[in-house]
Parts: C-alpha cells; structure tokens; sequence
C-alpha cells in the first residue's frame, strides 16, 4: 500500500530547531514520499507544530537539510516554500469570508486580463479543480466563504492547494471541530490528493482519523522522531505507546483496539 | 474499513462545469431572490428607506417631489454622497477616517487660496493642487496608522482638530476666500444644455451598454452559470429609461424669476467618481485586496498581500475623494469659510456610507452605498427643511434613520447561513 520510491519528494536529515534554551526539534530525519498521506503523530509539544513549520518556511532550523525532489534547498520564507510547490493548510484555515470561493481559492495569485481580473477563467478553474476533487456540496463557486460549512471550508482550502499546483499539501488538524459526515468528506478529500500523486502530511489527535486516511505514521516525542512505520506494521495502541515512552514491544494486532 | 479503498467514488455533477448553463430569467431572479433572503440585500434596503422618506415628505408638503425640489436635492446631496464615498474606503478596510469633514475644508481653502485674482493660479492648476495637498494628507495620516501601527480612530481624530486648526489659521478668525473664477463655480451651480444632457446620458448609457452586453456574451458562451439575454437587455433598457428620467427631470424649467433648466455639472462629478471608484473596487486586484484585508487580515497577510500597502493607498484615496468633496462644497458656497462644520460633515460622511449598505466592521460594501445614503440624508434635510423643522429635529430624525439602517442589516445578516 506504501509508495516506497528511491528518492522521496520531501528528505528532512538532522533537522534541529531551538528556541532559546528550549530544543524543540532535536536530529529529525523524516521522509514524506509523493502519492502518500504521512500522518505526524505525538503528544502536545513533541515538536509536530515547529517541524511543519520548519518544512512551510516559517522557521529556518539551526541544522540539518531539507531535500526537495533530490536537491538541498533553503526555504526562506512562506513564499520560498509555496514557489516550490509546499502548500500548508493551517488549522483557522485562512480564507476571507466576505470573498467567494473563486476569489479565495486565487487570493495573492489573481489572473488578470488586460489589467482587469479575469473572472471567467478563473471561475472555471476553480470550479474545475472542486469537481476534479469530487467537491459537489457546493451550490455555486460564487457564493461567500461566510455561507459555507465548516467542511466545504476545509474544502475550499485544501482545493486551493491543488489549484495552486502544490506536490506537498501540509494539513494542521483538518477535521478538528467538523461532525462526523463533514470530517469523512474531508477525509475522502485527502485520500483523492493521495490518490492524484501529491504528498500529503497530516497532523492530527484524532487517531480514528489518522488511521482511516494515514499510508504511514510518523511519531515524534520530545522533538525527536521516534519512529516511522507503514500503516498495516502499526496500531493505535503502540502509537499510543510510541508517543509516551518513545517504544513499544507490542505485536500489530495483539490488542483489539484496531481501527474497523 | 477505510476511505483509502473508496477513492474511485463515482464523479458526481460538477458544481459548475462544461455544457450550457445559461439560465432562464426565471432561475436566474430566484437564485438572485435566494441570495437577498440569504442576507445578500444589497442597496434594496436604502432604495427602499429613499421611497419611503420621498413619500413621507410629499405627503406633508407637495413641494417635496417638484422638479425644482429634486434638482437642488442632487446638488445638496453631492457634498454628502462624495464624502461618504471617501469613508467607504476605510470602512471596507476596517477602519474609519474622522477627518475626512477638515480635509475637505483643506481642499476647499487651497482650491480658492490659489484661484485668488492676486495669487491667479488657472482653475486646473488649483483643482490639481487641492487634490495633491488632501491625497497628500491622506498619505501622511495612512502612514502613521499603517507605518507605526496607530489606531485610525486617534490619527484621523487628531487630524479632524489639527486640519480644523490649520483652516483657522489660514482663514483668520471669522474669515473667508471668494472664488471668483467662473470655471470653479460652475461646478456647483453650471448646467449643461437640454442637448448636451441627452447627449452625455446616451453616449453613457451606451457605453455602459456594450459593457455589460459583452460581459454577459461572453458568460454565456463561456458555459458558466449566465444571466439570459433577456435579463441582460432588460438592464440595459433600465439603465436607459433611468437615464431618461434623469434629463427629463433635469431639463424642464425649475426657475422662478428667470428660466432654469438642464443637467448639473455636480451630478456629472458624482457619477463620475461612482464609476471610476466602483471600477477600481470591483474589477481591480486592488479593489479586491481592499475587500480580502477587511474580511480577513490574516488570512490576506498569508495570500501574500502586503497590508500596509492596501491600508496606506485606501486612506490616499479616501483624503483624495474628501477632496473632491472640499472643490463641490466651494463651488457651490462660491467662497470657503470658517463656518464650515467638518464635524458634523464626518458624521454624516459615516452615518451616509453605512445608511447605504456598508458595514463598519469591514469588509463589506460598495461604493454606490456612499451615493444612496449621501441622497437619503440630504432628502432628510432637505424635505425637513421644507417643513420649517429646525437643525436639532433634523439631527434626531437623521440619527433614527440611521439606527434604522443598521438594524435592518443587522436583521438580515442573522439569516444567513452560518
């Protein structure tokens, strides 16, 4: 089930990142292949939070290398990040809700024609790119991000992403505080950009979640990377153990805790 | 188990995709219908609000609704309309501009400060000047607000004292210029020709026109969600008869010693602005980064947008178009003076912007708002006038007009969907 390439899209080697005299991240090395969801997995203040960020270009680490697509590459900045293609959907979810989807989904990258937007082009891209990602929820790609649930929502957001051409999709807990039918559609949605080649990772608590959608799982404790394991070598009771004592000598299936 | 095997899922119909998706008039007037029940009521509320006080008024005094009455209530509403305009930049941005009343008042005094026979500056060359010095203010204050992160609250507070000072100064107690020059005065006070009336309306109609038509062509053709070409004609058709109405109205004879009759300058002068400002707000990247910042900072911060760059040019333009309002105040006074009440203008300036449809909140709002709620308050004033109310009654109806209008929008905004 794991796309194991030879190079991956994304090679974090040694990464560490302090704040102070606080070590936040601590000789990450973490690969996040294309075609694949990585679930980051660990308790609060493991280090997930500064690690993404690290990755989206809001941190530079104090060392260690970050490979993109086989090349070592500095990323600067939010922008140096979304230029090659690293598109992060943060958790508030970052979209104006007195602008439509059209105009949310190309906020910062308008299409213009003879200096004027470009309504029609951009508006059947948008709902170009929604229909691709089997968005069908939504009455009309020029209703205001205000009138939208909080799934189309993520939708939208994670939609602009791949408008956006992005291989790596970064997703802070994307289906905290949806219901259960808006949480299975976004989860359906992060299995159709899996589906579609990109390389998603995935931050999330809710291990129901992670295994549903998950191709691998990543566990960090004390900023440190604990271990990677495909899903079917791994279940919720040794990442449990994993995120709390950094091992586990428990067997796949030994407990009845799997995930249906 | 899982949705990783369900990914094949059947497509289902495209939000909005290939095939021809011209509507009929009827799907297309209830999905418009849909939207203002939604909360969407765009400038229906404040039409609504300017019948209403038009029948008020006629029904207590028949002079109300009189060509002449209608005529001088575009002119006395011109000042109120441009200012509020000015404010709906800011107030998009979430932000306000108290100084706007004063800045006007600058442009008026280096308007007629420069058009004075013995400093003798050309009328342009005076406009252009007024202009420069309020956009220039603009930028002084935007910058204070966006450079050193004040609030605009206190800035352009102490900008509506300072420029009240700086008018003293200039003026001198209890003093005033004249402007003698014909060209400034006309602004306010010159009419075109019946001929040249019927001519501007229709080359604008026309333009218009072709606009819209084009725009609406190429939507249909495009295959996305469309208006029909009978809606389409229909709007233009509305455009015209309005327009229609317009010269019609402006061109009977309103005099009552000597003839008076055709279309007034000013009323150009405020459709022009209209225009060019809904232009820049609707069609633009800048228009729309107004509108990203005022919904969501944050979120426009991380699309890119350099904030401090939008909020800076928003408060230009807002001083730029206070301006325009100073020239209109002058030329109509043919003189500017001490007496002039930017306080209450600013008031007025807000209470216009937000009577019309544009929330203090930012982020919603459009430029006609400004025009309508400018006309609601100068109707108020005038039509109360007209009765021989005095300035405090006109006060207390304006404000519960006002309170009115925000209730309105309140109302309608909780039925939207959350």
């Amino acid at each position: 089930m794991t796309t194991t390439t030879e190079e991956p899209l994304l090679r974090l080697s040694g990464i560490t990142k302090s704040f102070g005299p606080v070590l936040a991240l601590s000789d990450v090395d973490l690969d996040v292949p294309g075609g694949a969801v990585t679930a980051l997995a660990g308790d609060n203040g493991a280090g997930k939070s500064t690690l993404i960020k690290c990755i989206a270009g809001i941190y530079a680490p104090d060392s260690g290398d970050i490979v993109w697509q086989g090349e070592r590459v500095d990323l600067d900045g939010p922008a140096a990040a979304a230029a090659l293609g690293i598109q992060t959907v943060y958790q508030d979810l970052a979209l104006c809700d007195n602008l439509d989807i059209v105009q949310n989904m190309f906020l910062g990258r308008e299409r213009l024609r003879r200096g004027q937007l470009d309504d029609l082009s951009m508006e059947h891209a948008a709902a170009d790119t929604l229909s691709e990602l089997a968005v069908t929820t939504v009455r009309s790609v020029r209703q205001q991000v205000a009138s939208l649930s909080g799934g189309q929502r993520q939708s939208v957001a994670i939609a602009k992403a791949v408008l956006w051409e992005s291989q790596l999709v970064i997703m802070d807990e994307p289906t905290a505080a949806l219901g259960v039918a808006q949480t299975r559609m976004v989860l359906d949605l992060v299995r159709t950009l899996a589906g579609r080649g990109h390389a998603v990772l995935l931050i999330s608590h809710n291990m129901t979640d992670v295994f549903q959608v998950a191709d691998r799982i990543a566990v960090m404790r004390q900023g440190r990377m604990v271990d990677v394991r495909p899903i079917d070598e791994i279940d919720q009771r040794i990442v449990v153990d994993l995120m709390t004592t950094g091992e586990s000598d428990r067997e796949v299936g030994s407990s009845n805790w799997r995930a249906r | 188990m899982s949705v990783r095997d369900s990914v094949t899922r059947s497509r289902q119909r495209p939000p909005s995709g290939d095939g021809a998706q011209v509507m009929t008039a009827r799907e297309y007037l209830g999905l418009t219908w849909r939207s203002i029940k939604g909360g969407e009521t765009g400038v229906l509320p404040v039409i609504g609000g300017l019948l209403l006080v038009s029948v008020i008024f006629e029904s207590l005094d028949q002079h109300f609704l009189t060509t002449g009455n209608l005529v001088n209530l575009l002119i006395q509403a011109a000042v109120y309309a441009l200012l509020a305009m000015a404010e709906v930049f800011v107030l998009l941005l979430g932000e306000i501009d108290l100084s706007v009343g004063f800045v006007a008042g600058i442009g008026a005094v280096v308007l007629a400060w420069l058009a004075q026979p013995q400093v003798g500056w050309p009328w342009w060359a005076a406009i252009a000047a007024a202009l420069v010095a309020t956009a220039a203010i603009g930028l002084l204050q935007g910058s204070l607000i966006t450079r050193i992160g004040l609030p605009s609250f206190v800035v352009t507070l102490g900008g509506l004292l300072f420029w009240n000072g700086v008018m003293l100064f200039v003026l001198g107690n209890g003093g005033s210029i004249l402007i003698q020059d014909d060209v400034l005065n006309a602004i306010a006070s010159g009419t075109l020709s019946r001929l040249a009336g019927w001519a501007v309306m229709l080359v604008a109609v026309g333009v218009f026109g072709v606009l819209v038509w084009r725009r609406d062509a190429r939507r249909r053709t495009s295959g996305l969600p469309a208006p029909p070409a009978v809606l389409t004609a229909a709007k233009i058709g509305a455009a015209l008869l309005g327009g229609a109405l317009l010269i019609l109205l402006a061109n009977a004879d309103r005099g009552v010693l000597a003839p008076v009759y055709g279309l007034p300058y000013v009323v150009l002068v405020v459709l022009g602005v209209l225009v060019v400002w809904s232009y820049l707000l609707g069609r633009r990247r800048f228009g729309l980064y107004v509108y990203a910042v005022g919904g969501n900072a944050e979120a426009a911060r991380r699309a890119g947008i350099n904030l401090a760059r939008i909020r800076t040019l928003g408060f230009v333009l807002c001083s730029f178009t206070a301006g325009i309002a100073g020239i209109v105040y002058a030329s109509r006074l043919r003189s500017i003076s001490t007496s002039l009440d930017g306080g209450t203008l600013v008031l007025y300036a807000v209470a216009g912007a937000v009577i019309g449809g544009t929330s203090l909140f930012g982020g919603r709002g459009k430029v006609i708002h400004g025009v309508l709620g400018g006309l609601v308050i100068a109707a108020i004033d005038n039509g109360m006038g007209l009765l021989g109310f005095s300035a405090a009654a006109k006060y207390v109806v304006t404000a519960v007009v006002l309170i009115v209008a925000v209730t309105i929008d309140a109302v309608a905004r909780r039925n939207r969907p959350a």
